[in-house]
């Protein structure tokens, strides 16, 4: 028998899988009684989900405890590590599934409907996309006033921007700092550069900008810990949570805007591929800004150490991928 | 009355009284709702897995009961097409999926040396998540309106017109995929980080392989199904236009979606099988298994093919011709390397020791069987054919024969062959060989006429038919309540076996491989706290 191996972590009996067990059913009973116009929904889904809460507190707790008592291995780093790469890859998934529907609807089901047989129902029906279909009009859209090389020189700068956030990965992991600092300057100079193609006065540019410049501040984030530098984690921690924010807060603005012009859910297939993709994409930032409140109040308790901060790295995962989310948005919701 | 007792671990001479876990171990109703222990979680996902197996039993035999003569006797058409809904649900998601991470979570760590799952709390969320979605849906048969009768796949625009029970069953699905998925990433993990040094991949079970690939599967397409069903929730109460062509959507839409989970959904629910049927061909042939290399790379031929064939759901939808013939011919591939996996099954037996004690009868016959199955999947495969069986009994029959005959039969041979591991007392043999014929016989007697009722016509999901088509009916419904009946018998079987028997030895089977016949039986409550010396059984690997 080999001895020298450590022993897998197992965790005692938790009574929390089973809060939680009964919470997604409180939630699940009430939402469908809500959406029927049942009195005792709400409740329901109010209780199901505050006992949720409790149970994602208590879980997280204990493992955060767990982790700061030094029970997990080397093993068990790994394996939380797969499993995060797993789950970011089951969310592309269903991110896929609503780009593949955009697809469609834009580029298979609008000519089906605008076909010789569509105009015998619909006569008035024009198979181009934005459309609110054939019973509908669409009183405004979310398309770029700015002319179309502009936008592809938007475009370019933005995509640079983002491989050049994502390559600084490599100076981060080989610990040169000046080249670190080097590519995240270039960063910000190409977002400068993308706002000023792009026009300031386009909300979408500007949140575009904002997460750009967040996966900056999160990998100088990254660089600190790595270098037991604690209180400029912090600092830049909580800038990547600000940038954050302030995107969720631009989104609002711009869903108000949108529903006085006249653009709702209800607005036929455009308004509803417009608000389910960047409402799920908002609800992911809303999701990853908790997360890395969690670790920036965790840091504050003096979690983490230079070695082991892998909960930040998870949760810098997630933010990576829903800027990258946000880019792919961009391009084929906003502008083409 | 469980397969592993507290009293079990203290009793046995390894003495597992200075590890800490045993001390907290609770008991009564706690052991089985706090449960981390993989053992435990793995057996209520089985007892789940056949409670839900006899619900969707019972509504499967309504179905036939129905279905004995022309005209309506017991059922009205609306409540006849919430049970065929409930039924597929029930079975898919309720049944044979459970059964399979049953049997992963017994088994997986066992085979490949693992001391748990690697997230133990975690993998009691996905079982636990499990009974609120079934309430979910079984209850749905009692709120106005009754249950979901769109079918199982749930298709706009009929998915878009139903009371409250559609909406109960659009959760159950989002709480079932999130119980996939948690279930699929702590298997995949567990697989790639947790073997016992010196399995390297190609080394590993076939079984720890073909759920690797499964689970892969899952945690690509349940998140896709997750998008698909609240697309038809916001549909139904948002006011968005995705399957709704006044509003520039498209029903079709749903289809092409719900496919793309579908497809792969299949593999997920056979590729276990596969994997339980490799475990056992060669044990009880008494070879190794022939071609393992080609067997992983054929699981992972199919596991690729399944995301590009979705649209052979959809040929009678208007898809252009050049598309349907994309999709057919990419179909016909997948039958490349399913028979290769069932050539080297035979080649596995060709000149082997062979013994049929009841889980080799099941592996045969699910070769047998499932391959007849994988035909008539061909002949569907066909775009100009497929126009005429499409929503025929003859694609309830092809369906029938690889999910009741393929899974199910290979889970039958997987309880068969592991409960001696998970009891510690052999199964009356004669009783399982009885199992066997009576499921045999009275599964063929059900389901071969389906074929001929198809190509003559008779369309699935209808409670009335043509009086022409009476007596292949009857002869369904007689095959239908002995193969109900003959399940009844098999968990007494199983009973029985828990209750008592003949002690197994730690491996009941002489020709048997792999790490799991390395622990006692019954496999003590804790097993490979420190992993074990692997050492690759001739003809695995290199």
């Amino acid at each position: 028998m080999s001895q020298t191996l450590e022993k897998y972590f197992v965790p005692e009996p938790s009574t929390y899988p089973l809060m939680g067990a009964v919470a997604l059913l409180l939630m699940a009973a009430g939402a469908s009684f809500w959406v029927n116009h049942l009195e005792a929904g709400p409740w329901l889904v109010a209780s199901g989900f505050a006992v949720l809460i409790y149970m994602l507190f208590g879980w997280f707790r204990t493992v955060a405890r767990e982790s700061e008592s030094g029970k997990y291995g080397a093993q068990v780093s790994k394996s939380f590590r797969f499993s995060m790469m797993w789950f970011i890859f089951s969310e592309v998934m269903f991110f896929a599934a609503f780009f593949g529907t955009l697809f469609y609807v834009r580029h298979i089901g609008i000519h089906d409907l605008g076909s010789v047989d569509g105009n015998l129902f619909w006569p008035a029906f024009k198979a181009v996309w934005p459309t609110a279909g054939p019973l509908g009009e669409l009183e405004m859209t979310m398309a770029p006033t700015i002319t179309f090389g502009k936008a592809m020189l938007g475009l370019a700068l933005m995509v640079g921007a983002g491989a050049a956030v994502t390559y600084a990965h490599k100076p981060l992991e080989h610990g040169k700092r000046s080249q670190l600092q080097l590519v995240l300057v270039l960063v910000v100079v190409l977002v400068a550069l993308f706002l000023g193609a792009m026009s300031l006065d386009w909300l979408p540019a500007i949140n575009t900008a904002l997460l750009l410049a967040s996966a900056a501040t999160l990998t100088w984030a990254h660089w600190s810990i790595r270098n037991g530098n604690r209180a400029q984690f912090n600092i830049f921690l909580a800038l990547t949570i600000a940038l954050g924010v302030v995107f969720l807060g631009c989104q609002a603005e711009e869903y108000t805007h949108a529903y006085h012009e006249g653009l709702k859910l209800t607005s036929g297939i455009y308004g509803s591929t417009f608000f389910m993709m960047t409402g799920f994409h908002g609800l992911h930032v809303t999701i990853g800004v908790i997360m890395l409140t969690v670790m920036l109040f965790r840091s504050l308790a003096g979690h983490f150490s230079a070695e082991r901060h892998f909960a930040f790295e998870a949760a810098a995962w997630y933010w990576h991928f829903v800027d990258y989310v946000w880019l792919l948005l961009f391009i084929v919701v906003y502008v083409l | 009355m469980s397969a592993v007792t507290p009293d079990a671990v203290h009793g046995h001479d390894h003495g597992h009284d200075g590890h800490d876990h045993d001390h907290h171990m609770p008991t009564g109703w706690r052991r089985w709702m706090t449960a981390t222990n993989h053992k435990d979680i793995g057996t209520l996902y089985l007892f789940f897995s056949f409670i839900m197996f006899l619900t969707g039993g019972v509504l499967a035999l309504t179905i036939r009961a129905e279905l004995f003569q022309p005209g309506l006797q017991i059922v009205r058409p609306e409540f006849f097409n919430q049970l065929t809904t409930m039924h597929g649900l029930i079975m898919v998601f309720g049944a044979i999926m459970p059964a399979f991470v049953g049997f992963a979570n017994w088994m997986i760590p066992l085979m490949i040396g693992a001391p748990d799952m690697a997230f133990a709390r975690m993998n009691n969320w996905s079982f636990w998540l499990l009974p609120p979605a079934a309430l979910l849906l079984v209850s749905s048969f009692f709120v106005p309106g009754g249950a979901s009768a769109a079918g199982w796949t749930l298709y706009a625009p009929l998915s878009l017109q139903m009371g409250m029970g559609m909406d109960m069953t659009i959760f159950a699905v989002h709480i079932m995929g999130a119980s996939s998925i948690m279930g699929a990433i702590n298997i995949v993990v567990t697989i790639l980080n947790m073997r016992a040094p010196g399995m390297t991949l190609m080394k590993m079970p076939m079984f720890a392989w073909t759920w690797l690939i499964t689970a892969y599967l899952l945690i690509a397409v349940m998140p896709v199904l997750a998008g698909a069903v609240t697309m038809l929730l916001t549909d139904r109460h948002f006011g968005t236009s995705f399957f709704n062509a006044a509003g520039g959507g498209d029903p079709v839409l749903y289809q092409h979606v719900f496919w793309f989970f579908g497809h792969p959904e299949v593999y997920i629910m056979i590729l276990p099988a596969f994997g339980i049927v490799s475990q056992i061909v060669p044990a009880f042939a008494r070879k190794p298994l022939f071609g393992y290399a080609s067997m992983v790379y054929a699981t992972a031929s199919i596991a690729i093919l399944s995301f590009v064939v979705w649209a052979h759901h959809m040929f009678t939808t208007g898809m252009p011709a050049v598309t349907q013939i994309a999709f057919m011919y990419m179909t016909m591939l997948i039958a490349v390397p399913t028979g290769v996996k069932v050539f080297n099954w035979i080649a596995t037996m060709w000149r082997g020791s062979m013994t049929f004690e009841t889980p080799m009868l099941f592996a045969v016959g699910f070769i047998f069987v499932f391959t007849m199955g994988g035909f008539t999947g061909l002949m569907l495969a066909i775009a100009p054919a497929d126009i005429q069986y499409q929503d025929t009994y003859f694609v309830v029959a092809h369906f029938h024969y690889v999910l009741v005959a393929g899974s199910l039969f290979a889970l039958f041979a997987g309880t068969y062959y592991w409960i001696p591991k998970w009891t510690g007392h052999m199964y009356d043999e004669k009783l399982g060989k009885r199992h066997f014929w009576l499921s045999m016989i009275s599964f063929n007697v059900t389901f071969f006429p389906m074929h001929f009722l198809g190509l003559a016509g008779m369309p699935r999901r209808i409670p009335d038919y043509n009086p022409f088509f009476t007596d292949f009916n009857q002869l369904a419904t007689v095959g239908a309540f002995g193969f109900g009946l003959s399940q009844v018998f098999f968990f007494y079987i199983v009973l029985k076996c828990i209750k008592g028997g003949p002690k197994a030895a730690d491996k009941p089977w002489d020709g048997a491989e792999g790490l799991e016949w390395t622990v006692p039986s019954p496999a003590p409550f804790h097993t490979f706290e420190v992993p074990p010396v692997f050492e690759a059984p001739a003809g695995h690997g290199h």
